[in-house]
């Protein structure tokens, strides 16, 4: 990762100085090692601070709505699931393609600090990765962990290592995709009975904040006004009054991605309760697959959508509730 | 004051969205008919079964409804051409991700009825309320301050 990491910032800084890009968006150190934040850097001076590690599962590709409006070209780093998100923002004009440079880089699948804490690692100054394993370092000694053990759950069931979309590729690894099937859990919750469905979701969902934050991380969720901010509409106060509007919000955020969602995880990862959110996101996209076809949002910049498109022989709805629908 | 002990047998509350060119036409045709449907089932007329947001059945969920029942034309004969077959998709997708979050599956229905089956409206509904009735009162996706001092 330290050889991606200086290429990285050599090209940051080539592309800065020569004037090709207005500003790049990565990583800056955090407060920590294990705490890198997205940032924006304008000039070769700024580089400094610049990081590429473990910890850096960030989904850039929001940024760029903000970012890209800006005089100048910007250039992002883009690793190959956030590829997805990019193609989707400029399949929705959210962005255009021509005001961005993507350098695609290499992703070994990035770590989760809370996993380590349950590990019994903490306070973490640095992290190599090695082949499966990674040797953590921290205040309190190193040790040896197997990867899959500590991997962000959306890693673990990395859809793609193939960057969808790219201007330049700073990849020196052969780059390994998950192995676990993202619908495992999807299908064990259908398996279960309504009222224990019901029960585990409650359950849940009852530990929401609403913080927003799995709102305003999606890169799919990209509205400037959001129904979620209107005081009429009974689901924008601070705080959830009630069982009825955590549900919701969660049904709402998830309905309004449906088809849109890439799966690209940002939900989960941020989530400061740990909620499942992609499981949301992971039933439309299981339903859409079976229903009307396989499909990857994301995986052009053009073509329309599940919900914007329609056969004469789709499934009639009483016939999906009743598992009859093919 | 009295003690109320009596209780009272429990009809549910039924929101039925209809569009306005083939179902709305059909519940006229089966009043005018003189076929009855139970009255416990509210009809919102709406321009087109696309019409429909989510959002509204959501609402009507948290407003105190038991049962949601969406109706428009036949996929086919949409007054807009294809309004229903976006309809289709949506709620196909909402109704079961409702279920998977553990909404019982008997409470939400779509149902194509045309201008002309003014029969088949009132079959439909006398079905409908008869499937919630059994199911009992929305006790999952409801606000409870809604229902307060009824």
């Amino acid at each position: 990762m330290r050889e991606v990491e200086l290429k990285m910032k050599e090209r940051a800084a080539e592309l800065l100085q020569s004037g090709e890009v207005a500003r790049v968006i990565g990583w800056k150190k955090g407060e920590f090692y294990f705490d890198p934040t997205p940032a924006v850097f304008e000039s070769a001076d700024e580089l400094d601070g610049f990081v590429y590690n473990g910890f850096c599962g960030a989904n850039l590709s929001k940024y760029l709505i903000q970012q890209s409006k800006k005089e100048g070209k910007t250039a992002i780093f883009l690793k190959p699931c956030d590829s997805f998100s990019f193609n989707q923002l400029v399949k929705e004009h959210r962005i255009k393609r021509e005001d961005i440079y993507v350098i695609a880089i290499e992703c070994q699948g990035k770590l989760d600090v809370e996993k380590l804490k349950e590990k019994g690692v903490s306070a973490v100054t640095e992290v190599e990765e090695n082949g499966g394993e990674v040797v953590v370092s921290s205040l309190y000694g190193t040790v040896t962990l197997a990867k899959d053990e500590v991997l962000l759950s959306k890693c673990e069931t990395c859809k793609s290592k193939v960057h969808q979309v790219k201007d330049e590729e700073i990849v020196f690894n052969e780059m390994q995709a998950g192995k676990k099937d993202r619908f495992e859990m999807v299908e064990k919750l259908e398996a279960m009975t309504e009222a224990e469905r019901f029960a585990f979701w409650k359950e849940q969902l009852s530990k929401c904040i609403r913080c927003n934050a799995c709102r305003n991380v999606c890169p799919a969720c990209s509205c400037i006004k959001c129904v979620f901010d209107n005081p009429a509409s009974g689901v924008a106060a601070k705080a959830n009054d009630s069982e009825f509007e955590e549900q919701m919000f969660h049904i709402i955020r998830a309905f309004h991605v449906a088809g849109r969602c890439t799966d690209c995880g940002e939900c989960s990862r941020v989530c400061p309760q740990n909620i499942p959110l992609h499981l949301l996101n992971r039933k439309f996209i299981k339903d859409i697959d079976t229903l009307y076809g396989e499909y990857q949002a994301g995986e052009t910049a053009d073509g329309k959508t599940p919900l914007t498109s329609y056969t004469e022989s789709d499934a009639e709805p009483n016939d999906v509730m009743n598992g009859e629908a093919k | 004051m009295q003690e109320v002990t009596e209780k009272k047998e429990f009809t549910p509350n039924i929101v039925a969205f209809c569009c306005n060119w083939c179902s709305y036409a059909g519940a006229d045709l089966a009043g005018s008919s003189r076929l009855t449907y139970p009255a416990n089932v509210k009809i919102i007329r709406v321009p087109c079964s696309c019409r429909v947001n989510p959002m509204f059945v959501l609402k009507a969920f948290q407003q105190g409804a038991d049962g949601v029942i969406l109706c428009g034309c036949h996929p086919g004969d949409c007054y807009y051409v294809t309004g229903n077959y976006y309809t289709r998709r949506r709620m196909s997708l909402l109704y079961s991700f409702l279920n998977y979050m553990g909404i019982e599956k008997e409470r939400t229905r779509v149902e194509w009825v045309s201008a002309a089956e003014g029969a088949r409206f009132s079959a439909v509904m006398n079905d409908f309320v008869k499937q919630v009735t059994e199911l009992g009162e929305n006790r999952r996706l409801t606000d409870l301050r809604v229902k307060e001092g009824e």
